[in-house]
Parts: structure tokens; sequence; C-alpha cells
């Protein structure tokens, strides 16, 4: 449910480095809460993210909701397959689902975000 | 008559139940010093037959454009209205209706809405159009915000050829949204590119352009959105007479990126200024930012068509802090009214209305023209509506005009100080040759 390569943030945000580039996505919690994606809205390649700034836009069937850069960079890629087919984001948050790949300004911003462990204890969710 | 409904005997009731002694106690939160001491200062109420006639006198000091040969137009236009449009527009079914937020009873509301969208996107050969706004000049404003939110921008470039009062009401719009708004001079009474590309920078959200604009010229449309595009602006045209969209090019077709404008001379009266009809309309890709209502059709279980409100106004409901607009409504029966206007012209209806829009006023300008004193203002091609210079003050034109019973042009110098000698005149299909030629008869006497 919640890869422990993985740091979140607490507006449910992932975060994996690969390299010196940081993928994001929403974790699984924040697809289930949201229910039936319909619409993501990602930043432009080449725009900057703030920490904890909002990026982008998901709405599901249910709700709206700001997406939280869980670092702050530069967007390097975003995922436009997602952008096509949203509700990918239900089936697979961890993967086909990423949303933006960027270039980390200040790798110490991850210090401030939690653990597998800590974000399942945010979410009310036992270590399986 | 009495329009109270509640009996002295109920109000003595609900005293009782609430245990309040006095309609006055109810008032005690009220300070005393500002409470009203004792009855308003009006005269005798008077009589239904009475009050009726009273309302009469008052409404005939009024006159209209049924009594005067109207001149006037400046983004309120006099055309002709077939009788189709009262008719069917102003059944009680859609008088009365409201909001369709119950999509389960108010088929007939939506579906009318849906056609007036896809009207309005045919007309502005834009992708989607909205439920509509209030009026031309707070849909400009609504589009100025749109554009800052979609290319994260702040400043806002604004040709002075854009009808005066939709600057004006930008300006109130963008006042509080830490936008800048600039002026673009239009000397020659069009928006120069080359005046626009050097006023054009990376931190230009929209280039606002009117065409015809407000002296009644044709923008060089297609320059201007290639202006804006090269430097990642969007391209704002504001439509004040959209009749016009029958003969000239649609802003879809030289790269708009947002249409608004008032929808009044679309089977819309007069109305004294209003209500009017904003119109607004986008490209696909923007429409999660388009402000307002928007009704779509899709299919229910069974699969039969149907119409509901979509995607609106998330917003305003669920995410506040975000939202770029408040507009939480329309003026849904001007747009049924434009609706059933331009169904019962049809395409070739409207061109046909807007050539003779083009041939009366291309008549009228020519013969003004040639009068003694008179002079065209500007040289660029126009619609329904020209300037011209007067050999004495258009105010004191129309003075004298209205005497014969004819409405003028607007004299331009309250808006444009330097244009003061200037006259804004339009003709539309409802002057007659005869009109046209009376008007140049006492101006030729006048001069």
């Amino acid at each position: 449910m919640y890869p422990k390569e993985l740091r979140y943030s607490k507006e449910h945000e992932w975060v994996k480095l690969e390299g010196g580039r940081a993928r994001v996505g929403i974790t699984k919690f924040a697809a289930d809460r949201l229910s039936d994606v319909v619409y993501v809205e990602l930043p432009k390649v080449g725009s900057e993210v703030a920490f904890m700034q909002p990026f982008g836009v998901v709405e599901s069937v249910k709700a709206v909701s700001d997406l939280y850069a869980p670092l702050s960079g530069k967007v390097v890629e975003i995922n436009q397959a997602l952008v096509e087919k949203p509700e990918v984001i239900n089936t697979d948050p961890y993967g086909a689902a990423w949303m933006i790949i960027v270039e980390p300004r200040d790798l110490k911003e991850l210090a401030q975000l939690l653990d597998a462990g800590a974000y399942m204890a945010l979410v009310g969710e036992r270590p399986s | 008559m009495k329009y109270i409904p509640a009996t002295p005997a109920e109000r003595e009731h609900m005293l009782r139940v609430t245990g309040v002694r006095a309609v006055d106690d109810l008032f005690a939160d009220i300070p005393r010093e500002v409470r009203l001491r004792g009855p308003l200062d009006l005269p005798p109420a008077m009589s239904d037959p009475e009050l009726l006639a009273h309302a009469r006198r008052l409404a005939a000091r009024n006159t209209d454009c049924d009594q005067l040969a109207c001149f006037l137009g400046a983004g309120a236009y006099d055309h002709f209205v077939p009788s189709t449009v009262p008719h069917l527009a102003l059944k009680p079914e859609f008088l009365t209706a409201y909001t369709p937020y119950q999509a389960e009873i108010m088929q007939g509301e939506l579906q009318a809405i849906f056609e007036y969208q896809s009207l309005m996107c045919e007309l502005t050969a834009m992708d989607v159009a909205n439920a509509s706004m209030y009026d031309g000049a707070s849909a400009t404003g609504e589009a100025a915000s749109m554009a800052a939110d979609l290319t994260k921008r702040t400043r806002i470039l604004v040709s002075t050829a854009v009808h005066p009062e939709y600057r004006q009401v930008l300006r109130t719009f963008t006042s509080h949204l830490r936008l800048t708004v600039e002026d673009l001079p239009a000397p020659a009474g069009i928006t120069d590119p080359a005046a626009a590309e050097r006023a054009m920078a990376d931190d230009v959200a929209a280039l606002i352009i009117q065409s015809p604009n407000f002296f009644g010229c044709l923008e060089h449309g297609e320059a201007l959105a290639r202006v804006a595009h090269d430097r990642g602006a969007l391209l704002v045209v504001a439509i004040a007479e959209p009749i016009s969209l029958g003969l000239v090019r649609a802003p879809g077709e030289y790269g708009a990126d947002i249409v608004t404008g008032e929808g009044q001379a679309l089977g819309n009266a007069l109305n004294f200024g209003g209500p009017y009809l904003g119109m607004i309309a986008t490209r696909d890709a923007f429409v999660r930012r388009l402000p307002g209502r928007l009704v779509g059709r899709t299919v229910d279980t069974e699969g039969r068509p149907g119409y509901v409100l979509t995607l609106q106004t998330r917003e305003q409901h669920i995410r506040r802090a975000r939202a770029t607009s408040n507009i939480c409504t329309n003026e849904s029966l001007n747009a049924l009214i434009a609706a059933v206007y331009l169904s019962t012209l049809g395409r070739a209806g409207v061109q046909h209305v807007a050539e003779l829009n083009a041939r009366k006023a291309h008549y009228a300008r020519g013969r003004i023209a040639a009068l003694r004193g008179y002079q065209l203002a500007f040289a660029a091609p126009t619609f329904n509506e020209f300037v011209v210079r007067c050999p004495l003050p258009p105010e004191e034109i129309n003075r004298r005009l209205l005497e014969h019973r004819i409405l003028g042009g607007l004299p331009l110098g309250r808006f444009y100080p330097e244009l003061a000698d200037c006259w804004l005149v339009c003709v539309t299909e409802t002057r007659t040759r005869d009109e046209i030629d009376r008007l140049v008869g006492y101006l030729e006497t006048l001069g």
C-alpha cells in the first residue's frame, strides 16, 4: 500500500528519488478518498514548483483538490499519458500514475517528509 | 390594495406564540437613533387606476427608438426583432424558469441554454461557450482574470479602441487581483500591431481588442493574434456588435483564445441599457477555466439524450479560495432570446442582416463624408458604425436633430477628449434610406 522506498507529504503526495531527480504522484489513500478521478491538471515542463505549494489540480467525481509539491525544483517531465487517462490514478497510483519529475533544488526538504510508517500513522492505517 | 398577506389576527397570534409583546419590540436591537421615528413622508396612497395613470405619465416622459430614427450605437444596437422572438422566448415556462439545478424537471430550459451555447460557438468559431454572463463589459473583465490564471501572468494590454465602459469595468474587475491594465493607443482608429508588439512582454497575460472596435473599425485580428501568441499571451476579442459576425471573420478563425461580447444585438431590445447579455467563449483546452455555468449534453442510464449543468464553477462551490470568478448566475432569458433570434434568422438570415447593416452604414458614411465641413476620422474599414469629424460640436448637432425626432450618434469627447469634434454614427438595418437622406439633409442645413 505504501512502499518503503518512497517519502510522503502530509498532503498525500509521494516522492521517489531516481538518481538526481524526483518522481512525484499521489498516494493510494488519496486516490481512494477521491474515488473516480476524471481530470488532472499538471504544470508546464520548465516551470518551477515550491515545497508544499500547489503545482496542479486533481478532480474526481466527488471533489477537486490541489496537488502540493513535496520538493522545490524545476519540472523536467510531466506524465502526458496521465492527463489523457487520469483514471489510472485509481488503479496504479505509484506506477503509471506518476505526475511530474522534478529536478530538486534542496534535498534537505526530504527530511521534512514522512516515511511509510509515519505516513501510515497519519492516515490511520496499521503497518501490514 | 394591501399586499401584506398576514391579517391582524394572524399577527396577534404570532406575537402570542413567540412571546413578544408588540411588533416594535422586535426592533429593540436596532439603535434608537437610526430607527424611523415617524411615518415616511409620502403622498396619500393612490387607487389602482390612479397609480396606473401616474405610471403611464412618467413612462411617457421617456422616448424610444420606435418614435425616433436612431443613429446611436456605441455598444447598444437598434435591430429589428422578429415576432417569433417574443412569442417563443416570453412563454411563461421560460419567463419564470429558475436556475436549472434540477435537471430532472428542467430539460427544456437546459436544452435551450445548450442550443444558445452551440450558436455562440458557431458565431464566434470557438469550441465552447458558457450559458452567458451579465454583459459585454463584465464578460471582458472575466476574460482578463481567466487569461491571468491560465498564463500565470499579471499584465493586461487593452486597446483604447475597446469600448471605454468595458475598459472601466475591466479595471474594476482587476483592481484587487494584483493585475495591471495598460492602454494601447489607437490613434488611427485601430490598434497598430507594431505598437502592440513593442508593448508586449513576457509578463503579459492577454492582449484585449474589440473588432469591429468602438470606432466601428475592423482590427487586424490575425496580426494582433500573432503579436500576442509570439510572447505566450492570449488574444481576447470583445465583440460589442455580434451581428457583424454575419459578415466579418469570426475571432476563432484569426486566433482568438477567448471571445467575449455583448449579445444584446441578437434579438434583445435596447431595454434602457439592461439587462443585457454577456457572451464568453473559448478553446476546448481552457474549458475548466471558463467562468459561470455550462450546460452539457449527455445520455441517461437508458441511453436517451439529456442536458445537465456540467464542469460548473467548481471553484465557487468547493475551491472558493482558488476561484477566479464569483459569477453564480447568468442571463438565461436574454440568452434564450438570442437563441430564438439566431434560429429564426438562420445562417443566411444573419448574413443578410449583417450585409444590410454594412450597406446602409456605408451609404450614410459616404453621404455624410461628402458634406461640407464633415470628414471621416479614420480610414480603416468599418461595419455599421463610423466616426466623422464635424464642423460644429456633435452635442449641438444632436440637440438640433432631436427637434426633428432623430437620435444622433455619440459625441466622442466624453470618452476621448482629443476626439471632441468626433461623432460616432451607427446605421442598422432598421434605418430606411429615407431616414438616412433626412439626416443628411438636416446636417446640410446645420453646417
